[in-house]
Protein backbone atom coordinates (compact mmCIF):
# COMPACT_ATOMS: atom_id res chain seq x y z
CA UNK A 1 0.00 0.00 0.00
CA UNK A 2 1.61 3.17 -0.63
CA UNK A 3 1.89 5.74 1.71
CA UNK A 4 -0.37 8.82 2.05
CA UNK A 5 0.86 11.94 2.18
CA UNK A 6 -0.92 15.57 1.44
CA UNK A 7 0.21 16.01 -1.31
CA UNK A 8 -1.29 12.27 -2.87
CA UNK A 9 -4.29 13.00 -1.06
CA UNK A 10 -4.54 16.44 -2.53
CA UNK A 11 -4.20 14.91 -6.30
CA UNK A 12 -6.52 11.83 -5.64
CA UNK A 13 -9.35 14.68 -4.69
CA UNK A 14 -9.01 16.36 -7.46
CA UNK A 15 -8.62 13.63 -10.05
CA UNK A 16 -12.03 12.00 -8.31
CA UNK A 17 -13.79 15.08 -8.68
CA UNK A 18 -12.80 15.92 -12.23
CA UNK A 19 -16.25 14.14 -13.72
CA UNK A 20 -18.60 15.88 -11.12
CA UNK A 21 -16.85 19.49 -11.69
CA UNK A 22 -17.07 18.74 -15.36
CA UNK A 23 -20.53 18.26 -15.26
CA UNK A 24 -21.38 20.95 -13.01
CA UNK A 25 -20.09 23.47 -16.17
CA UNK A 26 -23.82 24.39 -17.81
CA UNK A 27 -25.29 24.75 -14.71
CA UNK A 28 -22.81 27.52 -13.78
CA UNK A 29 -23.40 29.15 -16.44
CA UNK A 30 -27.04 28.78 -17.00
CA UNK A 31 -27.09 30.37 -13.46
CA UNK A 32 -24.93 33.43 -14.47
CA UNK A 33 -27.40 33.80 -17.62
CA UNK A 34 -30.47 33.60 -15.16
CA UNK A 35 -29.08 36.08 -12.63
CA UNK A 36 -28.10 38.71 -14.54
CA UNK A 37 -32.16 37.86 -15.95
CA UNK A 38 -33.33 38.04 -12.64
CA UNK A 39 -31.90 41.68 -12.01
CA UNK A 40 -28.32 41.39 -10.23
CA UNK A 41 -25.93 43.06 -11.67
CA UNK A 42 -22.60 41.26 -12.55
CA UNK A 43 -20.55 41.89 -9.53
CA UNK A 44 -23.82 40.35 -7.40
CA UNK A 45 -24.49 37.12 -10.08
CA UNK A 46 -20.57 37.07 -9.22
CA UNK A 47 -20.18 37.48 -5.67
CA UNK A 48 -23.12 35.00 -5.02
CA UNK A 49 -21.44 32.33 -6.83
CA UNK A 50 -18.54 32.94 -3.74
CA UNK A 51 -20.62 33.90 -0.88
CA UNK A 52 -23.33 31.46 -0.94
CA UNK A 53 -21.86 28.61 -3.28
CA UNK A 54 -25.06 26.90 -3.30
CA UNK A 55 -26.11 25.74 -6.69
CA UNK A 56 -30.56 24.92 -6.07
CA UNK A 57 -30.25 27.45 -3.75
CA UNK A 58 -28.33 30.25 -5.80
CA UNK A 59 -31.22 29.54 -8.86
CA UNK A 60 -33.56 29.54 -6.44
CA UNK A 61 -32.37 32.52 -4.72
CA UNK A 62 -32.25 34.90 -8.35
CA UNK A 63 -35.81 33.99 -9.05
CA UNK A 64 -37.14 35.07 -6.06
CA UNK A 65 -34.78 38.11 -5.70
CA UNK A 66 -36.22 38.79 -9.54
CA UNK A 67 -40.13 38.52 -7.98
CA UNK A 68 -39.56 41.33 -5.42
CA UNK A 69 -40.08 37.90 -2.62
CA UNK A 70 -39.69 39.61 1.07
CA UNK A 71 -36.06 39.09 2.37
CA UNK A 72 -37.59 36.66 5.21
CA UNK A 73 -39.23 34.01 2.31
CA UNK A 74 -35.76 34.60 0.36
CA UNK A 75 -34.21 33.70 3.63
CA UNK A 76 -35.81 30.79 4.56
CA UNK A 77 -36.11 29.18 1.32
CA UNK A 78 -32.21 29.42 1.71
CA UNK A 79 -32.56 27.55 4.61
CA UNK A 80 -34.77 24.81 3.56
CA UNK A 81 -33.58 24.43 0.63
CA UNK A 82 -29.92 23.51 1.73
CA UNK A 83 -31.13 21.48 4.63
CA UNK A 84 -29.34 18.61 3.64
CA UNK A 85 -25.77 20.31 4.37
CA UNK A 86 -26.69 19.65 7.97
CA UNK A 87 -26.37 15.50 6.66
CA UNK A 88 -23.56 16.00 5.31
CA UNK A 89 -21.51 18.01 8.07
CA UNK A 90 -22.86 15.20 10.52
CA UNK A 91 -21.89 12.42 8.38
CA UNK A 92 -18.41 14.08 8.24
CA UNK A 93 -18.16 15.82 11.85
CA UNK A 94 -16.55 12.84 13.41
CA UNK A 95 -14.04 12.21 10.92
CA UNK A 96 -12.99 15.81 11.12
CA UNK A 97 -12.28 15.98 14.95
CA UNK A 98 -8.65 16.17 14.95
CA UNK A 99 -8.28 18.96 12.97
CA UNK A 100 -7.08 22.32 13.65
CA UNK A 101 -9.92 25.02 13.61
CA UNK A 102 -8.83 27.01 10.27
CA UNK A 103 -9.34 23.61 8.72
CA UNK A 104 -12.76 22.61 9.71
CA UNK A 105 -13.54 26.26 9.26
CA UNK A 106 -12.22 26.23 5.45
CA UNK A 107 -14.06 22.67 4.42
CA UNK A 108 -17.33 23.58 5.95
CA UNK A 109 -16.91 26.43 3.63
CA UNK A 110 -15.82 23.85 0.45
CA UNK A 111 -19.33 21.23 1.42
CA UNK A 112 -21.40 20.77 -1.45
CA UNK A 113 -23.35 17.84 -2.85
CA UNK A 114 -20.33 17.03 -5.08
CA UNK A 115 -17.62 17.51 -2.86
CA UNK A 116 -19.00 15.79 -0.31
CA UNK A 117 -19.63 12.64 -2.43
CA UNK A 118 -16.58 11.80 -2.98
CA UNK A 119 -15.15 13.03 0.12
CA UNK A 120 -17.91 10.70 2.35
CA UNK A 121 -16.97 7.85 0.21
CA UNK A 122 -13.19 8.50 0.56
CA UNK A 123 -13.87 8.86 4.29
CA UNK A 124 -15.53 5.72 4.66
CA UNK A 125 -13.10 3.34 3.12
CA UNK A 126 -11.04 2.34 5.71
CA UNK A 127 -8.42 0.14 4.19
CA UNK A 128 -6.75 3.82 3.97
CA UNK A 129 -5.30 5.91 6.49
CA UNK A 130 -7.65 9.31 7.67
CA UNK A 131 -4.08 10.86 8.58
CA UNK A 132 -3.98 13.09 5.57
CA UNK A 133 -7.40 12.56 4.00
CA UNK A 134 -8.77 16.14 4.84
CA UNK A 135 -6.26 17.08 2.09
CA UNK A 136 -8.72 14.62 -0.57
CA UNK A 137 -11.21 17.05 0.90
CA UNK A 138 -10.01 20.43 0.13
CA UNK A 139 -8.79 18.82 -3.57
CA UNK A 140 -11.78 18.11 -4.62
CA UNK A 141 -13.69 21.00 -2.89
CA UNK A 142 -11.28 23.29 -4.43
CA UNK A 143 -11.49 22.14 -7.75
CA UNK A 144 -15.23 22.21 -7.28
CA UNK A 145 -15.24 25.73 -6.61
CA UNK A 146 -12.99 26.66 -8.97
CA UNK A 147 -15.07 25.43 -11.92
CA UNK A 148 -18.02 27.06 -10.12
CA UNK A 149 -16.63 30.81 -10.18
CA UNK A 150 -15.12 29.99 -13.70
CA UNK A 151 -18.57 28.56 -15.21
CA UNK A 152 -20.69 31.34 -13.47
CA UNK A 153 -18.64 34.20 -14.53
CA UNK A 154 -18.72 32.62 -18.41
CA UNK A 155 -22.78 33.05 -17.73
CA UNK A 156 -22.22 36.21 -16.34
CA UNK A 157 -19.83 38.02 -18.38
CA UNK A 158 -20.19 35.97 -21.50
CA UNK A 159 -23.48 35.07 -21.75
CA UNK A 160 -22.31 31.74 -22.84
CA UNK A 161 -24.04 28.79 -23.22
CA UNK A 162 -22.93 24.99 -23.40
CA UNK A 163 -25.23 23.36 -25.87
CA UNK A 164 -28.19 21.42 -24.29
CA UNK A 165 -27.43 18.78 -26.45
CA UNK A 166 -24.21 18.05 -25.13
CA UNK A 167 -25.58 16.73 -21.92
CA UNK A 168 -22.87 17.41 -20.07
CA UNK A 169 -25.16 17.71 -16.95
CA UNK A 170 -25.91 13.90 -17.12
CA UNK A 171 -22.07 12.84 -15.65
CA UNK A 172 -23.47 14.63 -12.64
CA UNK A 173 -26.17 11.71 -12.20
CA UNK A 174 -23.57 8.92 -13.62
CA UNK A 175 -21.22 9.68 -10.91
CA UNK A 176 -23.54 9.47 -8.48
CA UNK A 177 -25.00 6.14 -9.80
CA UNK A 178 -21.03 4.60 -10.22
CA UNK A 179 -20.45 5.61 -6.71
CA UNK A 180 -24.18 4.36 -4.79
CA UNK A 181 -23.99 1.35 -6.93
CA UNK A 182 -20.48 0.37 -5.76
CA UNK A 183 -21.09 1.00 -2.44
CA UNK A 184 -23.89 -1.45 -2.31
CA UNK A 185 -22.77 -4.23 0.64
CA UNK A 186 -26.13 -5.77 1.64
CA UNK A 187 -29.50 -5.63 1.61
CA UNK A 188 -29.71 -2.64 4.10
CA UNK A 189 -28.18 -0.34 1.80
CA UNK A 190 -30.28 -1.59 -1.46
CA UNK A 191 -33.33 -0.78 0.52
CA UNK A 192 -32.00 2.49 1.52
CA UNK A 193 -30.88 3.13 -1.60
CA UNK A 194 -34.53 1.83 -3.64
CA UNK A 195 -36.57 3.24 -0.97
CA UNK A 196 -34.50 6.86 -1.17
CA UNK A 197 -34.93 6.63 -5.06
CA UNK A 198 -38.44 5.66 -4.83
CA UNK A 199 -39.94 8.66 -2.21
CA UNK A 200 -37.71 11.32 -4.23
CA UNK A 201 -40.00 10.49 -6.97
CA UNK A 202 -42.73 10.25 -5.32
CA UNK A 203 -42.35 13.86 -3.48
CA UNK A 204 -40.90 15.69 -6.26
CA UNK A 205 -43.37 17.86 -6.36
CA UNK A 206 -42.68 19.47 -3.27
CA UNK A 207 -41.51 22.92 -2.85
CA UNK A 208 -38.13 23.82 -1.81
CA UNK A 209 -36.24 20.22 -2.49
CA UNK A 210 -38.18 18.93 0.45
CA UNK A 211 -38.43 16.12 -1.26
CA UNK A 212 -34.94 15.01 -1.33
CA UNK A 213 -34.90 15.39 2.71
CA UNK A 214 -38.14 12.92 3.53
CA UNK A 215 -36.25 10.69 0.64
CA UNK A 216 -32.73 10.55 2.51
CA UNK A 217 -34.34 10.38 5.40
CA UNK A 218 -36.76 7.57 4.24
CA UNK A 219 -33.64 5.50 2.62
CA UNK A 220 -31.89 6.26 6.27
CA UNK A 221 -34.37 5.03 8.39
CA UNK A 222 -35.16 2.03 6.21
CA UNK A 223 -31.40 0.83 6.45
CA UNK A 224 -30.82 1.24 9.77
CA UNK A 225 -34.31 -0.93 10.22
CA UNK A 226 -32.99 -3.56 7.93
CA UNK A 227 -29.62 -3.62 9.68
CA UNK A 228 -30.78 -4.14 12.79
CA UNK A 229 -33.89 -6.49 12.70
CA UNK A 230 -31.35 -9.18 10.13
CA UNK A 231 -28.51 -8.61 12.91
CA UNK A 232 -30.86 -9.60 15.33
CA UNK A 233 -32.43 -12.72 13.58
CA UNK A 234 -28.92 -13.67 13.39
CA UNK A 235 -28.78 -13.63 17.11
CA UNK A 236 -31.59 -15.32 17.99
CA UNK B 1 -34.81 44.33 -0.94
CA UNK B 2 -31.02 45.31 -0.77
CA UNK B 3 -29.45 42.79 -2.98
CA UNK B 4 -26.22 42.67 -0.96
CA UNK B 5 -27.84 42.19 2.43
CA UNK B 6 -30.23 39.06 0.75
CA UNK B 7 -26.54 37.13 -0.78
CA UNK B 8 -24.98 37.39 2.43
CA UNK B 9 -27.89 36.46 4.51
CA UNK B 10 -28.10 33.43 2.03
CA UNK B 11 -24.24 32.75 2.60
CA UNK B 12 -24.85 33.04 6.62
CA UNK B 13 -27.39 30.29 6.37
CA UNK B 14 -25.87 28.13 3.99
CA UNK B 15 -22.13 28.51 5.76
CA UNK B 16 -23.81 27.82 9.52
CA UNK B 17 -25.77 24.71 7.77
CA UNK B 18 -22.45 23.34 6.52
CA UNK B 19 -19.95 24.12 10.13
CA UNK B 20 -22.59 23.71 12.24
CA UNK B 21 -22.65 20.02 13.35
CA UNK B 22 -19.13 19.90 12.67
CA UNK B 23 -18.48 22.49 15.16
CA UNK B 24 -21.00 21.48 17.42
CA UNK B 25 -20.17 17.30 17.15
CA UNK B 26 -16.28 18.47 18.04
CA UNK B 27 -16.80 17.49 21.41
CA UNK B 28 -20.07 14.92 21.53
CA UNK B 29 -19.75 11.61 20.77
CA UNK B 30 -21.84 10.56 18.20
CA UNK B 31 -23.49 7.38 19.64
CA UNK B 32 -24.24 3.89 18.24
CA UNK B 33 -27.50 4.43 16.67
CA UNK B 34 -26.63 7.83 15.14
CA UNK B 35 -23.36 6.43 13.98
CA UNK B 36 -25.10 3.87 12.20
CA UNK B 37 -27.70 5.89 10.57
CA UNK B 38 -24.76 8.22 9.30
CA UNK B 39 -23.06 5.63 7.27
CA UNK B 40 -26.22 5.61 4.88
CA UNK B 41 -26.55 8.93 4.20
CA UNK B 42 -24.49 9.36 0.86
CA UNK B 43 -26.48 5.85 -0.34
CA UNK B 44 -30.02 8.00 0.68
CA UNK B 45 -29.49 11.20 -0.49
CA UNK B 46 -27.41 10.72 -3.47
CA UNK B 47 -29.89 8.22 -4.72
CA UNK B 48 -32.63 10.34 -3.75
CA UNK B 49 -30.87 12.74 -6.34
CA UNK B 50 -30.56 10.51 -8.87
CA UNK B 51 -34.07 8.64 -9.14
CA UNK B 52 -35.36 12.02 -10.17
CA UNK B 53 -32.97 12.28 -12.63
CA UNK B 54 -33.95 9.07 -14.35
CA UNK B 55 -37.10 8.49 -13.81
CA UNK B 56 -38.58 12.26 -14.42
CA UNK B 57 -36.17 13.90 -16.57
CA UNK B 58 -38.40 16.81 -17.83
CA UNK B 59 -40.24 17.27 -14.52
CA UNK B 60 -42.58 14.24 -15.16
CA UNK B 61 -42.27 10.59 -14.70
CA UNK B 62 -41.23 8.80 -17.78
CA UNK B 63 -40.39 5.04 -17.97
CA UNK B 64 -40.65 4.55 -21.63
CA UNK B 65 -38.21 3.08 -23.86
CA UNK B 66 -38.02 6.82 -25.03
CA UNK B 67 -36.71 8.24 -21.93
CA UNK B 68 -32.81 8.18 -23.24
CA UNK B 69 -31.50 9.14 -19.47
CA UNK B 70 -33.44 6.36 -18.15
CA UNK B 71 -31.69 3.80 -20.62
CA UNK B 72 -27.85 4.98 -20.15
CA UNK B 73 -28.51 5.15 -16.62
CA UNK B 74 -29.42 1.96 -15.93
CA UNK B 75 -26.55 0.78 -18.20
CA UNK B 76 -24.26 2.71 -16.47
CA UNK B 77 -25.62 1.02 -13.19
CA UNK B 78 -24.70 -2.28 -14.67
CA UNK B 79 -21.32 -1.07 -15.27
CA UNK B 80 -20.84 0.01 -12.09
CA UNK B 81 -22.04 -3.11 -10.69
CA UNK B 82 -19.62 -5.17 -12.41
CA UNK B 83 -16.69 -2.81 -12.55
CA UNK B 84 -16.96 -0.78 -9.17
CA UNK B 85 -15.13 1.49 -10.87
CA UNK B 86 -17.10 5.45 -11.41
CA UNK B 87 -14.82 6.56 -14.28
CA UNK B 88 -16.11 3.51 -16.57
CA UNK B 89 -19.35 4.10 -15.10
CA UNK B 90 -19.22 7.66 -16.77
CA UNK B 91 -17.90 6.50 -19.97
CA UNK B 92 -20.25 4.34 -21.18
CA UNK B 93 -22.95 6.44 -19.59
CA UNK B 94 -22.59 9.30 -21.97
CA UNK B 95 -21.61 7.30 -24.56
CA UNK B 96 -24.49 5.18 -24.07
CA UNK B 97 -27.00 8.88 -24.03
CA UNK B 98 -25.04 10.41 -26.75
CA UNK B 99 -25.57 7.12 -29.28
CA UNK B 100 -29.59 7.06 -28.00
CA UNK B 101 -29.70 10.88 -28.62
CA UNK B 102 -28.40 10.60 -32.14
CA UNK B 103 -30.48 7.65 -32.83
CA UNK B 104 -33.93 9.01 -31.02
Amino acid sequence: MSPSSPRTEFLAGVRAELPIALGVIPFGLIYGVLALAAGLNPGQAQAMSAIVFAGSAQFIGTQLMGGSAPLSVLWLTTLVVNLRHLLYSTSLAPNMRALPRRWRWLLAYLLTDEAYAMTAVHYANHQTPLTYKHWYFLGAGLLLWTVWQISTAGGIFLGAEVPASWSLDFTLALTFIGIVVAGLKERPSVAAALSAGVVAVLTFSLPYKLGLMVAALTGIVVGVILENTSSTSRNL
Amino acid sequence: MNIWLAIIGMGIITYALRLGPIVLLERIEVGGTARQALRFVPTAVLSAIIFPELFMPGGTLDISLGNERLLAGLLAAVVAWRTKNVLWTIVVGMAALWILQALG
